[in-house]
């Protein structure tokens, strides 16, 4: 087989990893989207929060140590003791649920039949809030992260690859996780949306609030239970993105890199948020190995956000979500 | 009560106000946003050695030292703004603390008559005085360190990169880019091949830069990295298996923020540097006993000895220095920002000035004259041990390719003062 084409295969199974992960930031927003119709912006916070607070619950960190310390004269920083990561991910999935409480009774429940437009800068602040909140809680240093997952080149993918070859590809095990753990969780969400009390409410709530009011459901239980399952998604996103590159501020970043996929696959659509981040993820990788190096290079988010642009032209709606009809 | 209230609040207000006749010094930091990991450690650095002056000295020359922190977020408008809301508090010099920075105070701040010190970063034509009158760039820039980056690969291959595959990893902005030039110039001097790997901001995703690394494999890979970038390349690096001892990153790749998150693996990466590590000199047993146990450190007190502390502890060791210099060359304590200008650029550091200052052998001697701002382009390489988590210098400190560099000064800074109407000189 010619060299570039098993480059092009390599670049390619790389680029559906890389989408993988960039969906698993994408499904957060879809999620409260498609219920409360709220574009998140603290999504990308909120993954970083949650980073924060697994690595300081595992490494058993003072929360507001250094506010503690400045105000009372101390000098504390650790309780001495290590979490499992098992047991730190739950209580970090409890402290999510909180917040998505707070987020409910405290910013939510005011701004009910507001414009969505309110709602937007509503969590505009609430971002920078969460921001503010989690170096004062937890620091600004950059945290290492370890909850066991595997990293570095996968071997047996290397070592068959060539054998059959004559070239080993590289498939980063982070990655390899990261889309066990994307698919788990896609499986999970269909089940529970499907076929549980709770998930057939949220549906209700997604296709007609006033009608879903009519009939018993709770907007607020509602609400609080979808800012707690994309408070689980942001800490999912988190240990995959934490993983790569400690646990540092630049990870609310990581929005960024949702967005073309959310236009892409639509707003409103779980499966639209997936198959948006592989065609994402192998394209952009796929367009800068093959036309890159003729421009210079670093065309990975130029391109998204490029593709992202032509379907807002042609599909506003994105390929999977629901098309908006407004009659006058 | 009304009395009262308005005598409290005079109090208040006598108490919050300076002394008179102070040295104000800004520190443009950032404590907050993505890059506060590495922006922590320098202002902490920064302010307490003036604090330890303050503490132990009396202040510089009798003056005491005012401090004015000012948080940028490193961001450029928040950055200017700091500029615009302190510059009328007396201050004597600025260091932004970024390239974004340092460019929009270029003009402002020669318009305003105050120096700016961006120390190994910024506009590295600035070196040509006669040009940038109130911008200092000593002691090292990009370029002197792109060519100490190739003198030391050739100093491991027997004085001859010939043959040789390069890859240069930068971050996709002005600040990446700026060794490209200089790279390009020594390639055809020394004959090696360089491939450049630009990566978008923020860096959180690289795949395929180290893919085609890893299909190129280049013989040294360069970084020209800050923030995430740093952190995700270097785990990239060792995803591939690409030798450490073969990675060098320029000095805003050379924190142990960089290396930590990858753990054992990171070892033996390499980083230049134009100031040394560790906290084992004289000066820092005075921080611990003026500043750590009096309780005036800053932030939290747990960045001392890291290489962005030590960073930031050089800037404010260095525009102390030039503000004796001023003292003495004026005659008066309380010096201008003209005169402190004049401090700097007479400001000469020698290893016996350093020996003095409870430094000894932390930074390259140097001399500033009107002509050269930057200093005479020393570095050195350092290498991460992760199992002893520290830094150390494997490399005395290396003067950059001048014959190469300087007509790239020349070059970049006579257009500068074309396009401003600047008539060079140093009168």
């Amino acid at each position: 087989m010619p060299d570039q084409l098993l480059f092009a295969i390599e670049v390619t199974l790389n680029g559906l990893m890389a989408g993988v992960l960039y969906a698993l930031v994408a499904l957060g927003f879809v999620l409260i989207f498609k219920a409360s119709g709220i574009f998140n912006y603290a999504q990308g916070v909120m993954a970083l929060f949650a980073a924060l607070t697994l690595v300081g619950i595992q490494d058993g960190q003072v929360p507001f140590s250094h506010l503690i310390n400045a105000i009372f004269g101390t000098d504390v920083h650790h309780f001495g003791w290590h979490v499992p990561a098992v047991l730190a991910i739950l209580l970090t999935a409890a402290v999510m649920v909180l917040f998505a409480w707070i987020v409910e009774r405290y910013v939510l429940r005011h701004l009910v039949n507001q414009p969505g437009i309110i709602l937007f800068m509503a969590t505009i602040g609430l971002a920078y809030f969460m921001e503010g909140f989690g170096d004062l809680m937890w620091g600004a240093d950059i945290k290492n992260l370890d909850v066991g997952l595997p990293q570095g080149i996968n071997e047996t993918i290397d070592e068959t690859t060539y054998n059959w070859f004559g070239y080993g590809f590289f498939i980063d095990n982070l990655d390899i996780a990261a889309t066990i753990v994307a698919v788990i969780l896609v499986v999970s969400l269909t089940l529970f949306s499907q076929y549980s009390k709770q998930g057939r409410a949220l549906r209700a709530v997604a296709d007609d609030h006033q009608a879903a009011l009519s009939v018993g459901i709770s907007l607020r239980f509602i609400w609080v239970l979808v800012w707690s399952i994309a408070g689980f998604v942001a800490l999912v996103a988190g240990i995959m993105w934490g993983s790569k590159s400690g646990v540092q501020f630049s990870l609310s970043l990581i929005a960024l890199k949702a967005l073309p996929v959310l236009m892409l696959g639509g707003f409103t659509s779980i499966p639209g948020a997936i198959v948006g981040g592989l065609i994402i993820g192998v394209g952009e990788k796929l367009f800068e190995f093959l036309i890159g190096p003729l421009v210079g290079g670093a065309t990975e988010n130029w391109f998204a956000y490029v593709l992202a642009l032509l379907f807002l032209v042609f599909r506003p709606q994105g390929l999977f979500g629901e098309k908006i009809i407004e009659r006058v | 009560m009304k009395l009262k209230l308005t005598t409290l609040a005079l109090g208040a207000a006598i108490a919050a106000s300076p002394a008179l006749a102070e040295l104000t010094f800004p520190s443009l930091s950032y404590r907050t946003g993505p890059y506060a990991a590495n922006g922590i450690p320098f202002a902490d650095g920064y302010a307490d050695y003036f604090t330890l002056l303050n503490e132990r000295d009396g202040g510089i020359g009798g003056e005491k030292i005012n401090m004015i922190e000012c948080e940028t977020g490193y961001n450029t408008e928040k950055g200017v703004e700091c500029y615009e809301s302190t510059k009328g508090e007396g201050s004597l010099v600025y260091q932004p603390l970024s390239t974004g920075i340092t460019y929009q105070l270029i003009p402002k701040a020669t318009a305003d008559n105050i120096p700016v010190h961006s120390m190994g970063y910024g506009r590295t034509s600035a070196k040509n005085g006669e040009v940038f009158r109130y911008i200092f760039n000593y002691p090292a820039n990009y370029w002197d360190g792109a060519s100490v980056a190739i003198k030391y690969l050739l100093n491991e291959n027997d004085g001859s990169l010939e043959g040789k595959k390069i890859a240069l990893v930068y971050h996709n902005s002005a600040y990446g880019k700026e060794p490209i030039r200089t790279l390009e110039e020594l390639s055809e001097k020394h004959g090696y091949e360089l491939t450049t790997l630009p990566v978008d901001h923020p860096g959180q995703e690289q795949k395929s830069q180290w893919l085609q690394i890893r299909r190129d494999r280049p013989d040294y890979v360069i970084m020209w990295g800050w923030g995430v970038m740093n952190q995700v390349a270097i785990q990239e690096a060792v995803n591939i298996r690409f030798p450490m001892e073969n990675f060098i990153g320029i000095w805003w790749s050379g924190s142990e923020n960089d290396v930590l998150p990858a753990g054992e693996e990171a070892d033996g990466y390499k980083a230049l540097t134009f100031h040394n590590v560790g906290s084992d000199y004289p000066v820092f047993d005075d921080i611990q006993k003026y500043v750590v146990d009096a309780g005036l450190a800053a932030g939290a007190g747990d960045q001392i000895g890291t290489a962005l502390y030590n960073r930031g502890l050089y800037a404010a060791m260095l525009a102390a220095e030039a503000a004796k210099t001023a003292q003495e060359m004026h005659d008066t304590a309380a010096i201008t920002p003209e005169q402190m200008r004049d401090g700097m650029e007479n400001l000469v550091i020698t290893e016996e000035k350093m020996a003095d200052l409870g430094l000894p052998n932390f930074g390259p001697e140097f001399e500033v004259t009107c002509e050269n701002h930057g200093g005479n382009g020393y570095a050195a390489v350092a290498q991460w041990d992760a199992s002893a988590g520290e830094w150390s210098l494997i490399t005395d400190y290396m003067q950059s390719d001048l014959e190469v560099l300087q007509p790239l000064i020349e070059e970049d800074s006579m257009a500068f003062a074309e396009e401003s109407g600047i008539e060079p000189g140093c009168n």
